[in-house]
């Protein structure tokens, strides 16, 4: 069971986690390995490498090959754990990861760091706005976009035991708690975070909190709004889909992603099959990153709690036409 | 040693007379003969004197592993898996069709004894230097990975890769295998994107390096035992071939990249090779 955490909660950083709880389940569990492309000082992986020097592979700037390596790992029974940013994650490992893991049927665990906007200074080139959605493209993976270090602790048990392969997209410096420290979350089900009957929001990442305060922003306008943390992103919870499509009657999507292959054209997808509702969507949409801070990029790519509002109040208006 | 060797020889043979009859009589498009032909002496020498498997398990964890990183020569990786009695030879007819187990390039957990997928050129060899660091950090000194690329594949960019990583990490237990026959599919490898100086580049990333005749099944032999027994640096075996050994009109001949071998070419395939049997076994009374 999860708990939505007090506002202003804050935890240690994402990557931090990331690394601490791999090295206790590394502890019980001498199969997890992790490989990193020079990026193990940024990962937080760094702390991996002190503990267990052994399992851990450093490929030098090579993706591609580091995938690679990581299914032939996975072929000897191990469970590697691969890092790298988002950008280079999507881009530059696809056909490893679809040939030599997916397609081979094998075991590798992908992360991707800061996704998107989050990747903030890097600007443009960085700014891996496309990962989750090339990802999408693999049948049987498991795409997860944890909301904060909190659940990103609780779900690698799962991760780690969940035979098959992975992306996981982790904003390094995320330090915001959504949920308590003691909360529980399942693979594949969607977070029922508050529920109303005008219409749903179904965010992910750090659409999340922004998803709650538009939430809070409409029910000052007399409006009772859903909010659904949908965290895996494949396989999707369609059923949980069908229930907000259904009991709410509008859905608008929150992804911190570009618009053309990503949450809400997986959502649509679900929609349009099943309960054919009005759909607006919160994400990037047809423009390349940029340098900024991310108060600056949210506010220039829409992805604000305003912006949601705005989108849901768009939506409930084309209720019933 | 001679009559092993001339066994290998025959299984060569053998394993030649397979890939024609599945480009002839398969039913499943054009296959790639003159890239199998080309490696027909090398797996043939994998399979039936250097490797340890055991075809009754062929996920045996302790097992040498065969990637054939150019799959697009699935056919004699099916002939000789089927020769070595993974599966019954009459499957090597369902090769590209329907349902078969045999798909159109190696399918890990499709294909008994098919240890790693391949079909998109210059992935090989890191899943391989993959599986030499797994046995490695898993204390198993004996297994050999064996990966074959093709010449052509070697302009991809991932093999320089995986071919810098491996002696950097320590790795020696990985033996790759170059089919250096000088052809890709639109042409001469000189003229379209050369790899020369192969041993050179090899060498200047740290592999041990060893040129064999691809088609001297003696040297075949020896030069597989040393890198087999190699330690300290991962091996490199440049294996000089010709695109089509072993079928004189095939030879040297791109056509056969990928083709359906008609009746009458079959029959005389089929005639060229049935001799060199007979040649071997004069050579051996």
């Amino acid at each position: 069971m999860f708990q939505l955490a007090p506002k202003n909660t804050k935890t240690e950083p994402m990557r931090d986690v990331l690394a601490k709880t791999l090295i206790e389940l590394a502890k019980e569990n001498e199969n997890i390995v992790v490989l990193d492309a020079d990026l193990i000082g940024a990962s937080g992986l760094k702390a991996f490498q002190k503990a267990f020097p052994e399992r851990t592979f450093d490929c030098g700037i090579q993706e591609g090959n580091m995938v690679g390596v990581a299914a032939g790992l996975s072929e000897n029974g191990l469970i590697p754990f691969t890092h790298t940013f988002s950008c280079f994650a999507g881009r530059k490992c696809i056909d490893q990861a679809f040939l030599s893991a997916s397609y081979a049927g094998l075991n590798i665990k992908m992360i991707g760091s800061d996704g998107a906007v989050t990747a903030t200074t890097n600007g443009g080139s960085h700014q891996g706005m496309e990962d989750m959605g090339i990802f999408r493209n693999l049948n049987n993976i498991t795409i997860v976009e944890p909301t904060d270090a909190n659940m990103l602790r609780a779900l690698l048990p799962a991760i780690v035991d969940s035979y098959g392969v992975f992306y996981i997209r982790q904003f390094r410096r995320c330090t915001d708690a959504v949920y308590t420290e003691d909360s529980t979350f399942t693979l594949g089900k969607g977070n029922l975070l508050r529920d109303g009957s005008d219409a749903t929001i179904i965010a992910a990442g750090i659409e999340v909190p922004e998803a709650l305060k538009a939430a809070e922003l409409l029910a000052e306008e007399g409006l009772q709004i859903r909010v659904v943390d949908m965290f895996t992103w494949k396989p999707l919870d369609e059923e949980l889909i069908v229930d907000c499509a259904s009991k709410t009657g509008a859905i608008v999507t929150a992804e911190n992603h570009c618009l053309a292959t990503g949450l809400g054209s997986a959502v649509a997808s679900v929609v349009t099959k099943t309960v054919p509702v009005p759909m607006e969507m919160i994400g990037v949409d047809e423009q390349y990153g940029e340098v900024g801070d991310l108060n600056y990029l949210m506010k220039k790519f829409n992805l604000t709690a305003e912006d949601i509002a705005a989108k849901v109040k768009k939506a409930i208006a084309r209720k019933g036409r | 040693m001679s009559k092993e060797i001339n066994n290998l020889k025959r299984t060569a043979v053998q394993i030649r007379k397979d890939i024609m009859d599945i480009s002839a009589h398969c039913g499943g498009g054009a296959t790639h003969v003159g890239p199998a032909l080309s490696a027909a002496d090398i797996v043939a020498a994998l399979y039936f004197k250097i490797m340890n498997v055991d075809p009754t398990n062929p996920s045996w964890e302790d097992r040498d592993r065969f990637i054939l990183s150019k799959g697009h020569a699935y056919s004699v990786l099916y002939a000789a898996l089927a020769e070595r009695g993974y599966f019954p030879r009459e499957e090597l007819m369902t090769t590209r069709n329907i349902n078969s187990r045999l798909q159109g390039h190696p399918v890990l957990g499709k294909t008994p004894g098919v240890d790693m997928v391949s079909g998109s050129l210059g992935n090989g060899l890191s899943c391989g230097l993959g599986i030499a660091m797994g046995l490695k950090l898993q204390g198993k000194r004996k297994p050999r990975v064996y990966v074959m690329l093709g010449d052509g594949e070697s302009q991809e960019g991932m093999v320089w890769e995986a071919a810098m990583c491996a002696p950097n990490k320590g790795i020696d237990n990985l033996v790759a295998i170059v089919d250096y026959n000088h052809l890709q599919s639109c042409g001469a490898l000189d003229e379209i994107n050369s790899l020369h100086p192969m041993v050179e580049k090899w060498e200047s990333f740290g592999w041990k390096v060893f040129e064999m005749n691809g088609h001297d099944m003696d040297d075949i032999v020896s030069k597989l035992l040393i890198a087999r027994e190699y330690a300290g640096q991962p091996v490199c075996l440049i294996a000089h071939t010709v695109k089509g050994r072993g079928v004189s009109f095939i030879e040297h001949n791109n056509a056969w990249h990928a083709k359906i071998a008609t009746e009458a070419e079959y029959q005389a395939a089929i005639e060229e090779l049935d001799a060199q049997l007979t040649a071997i076994d004069a050579d051996e009374d």
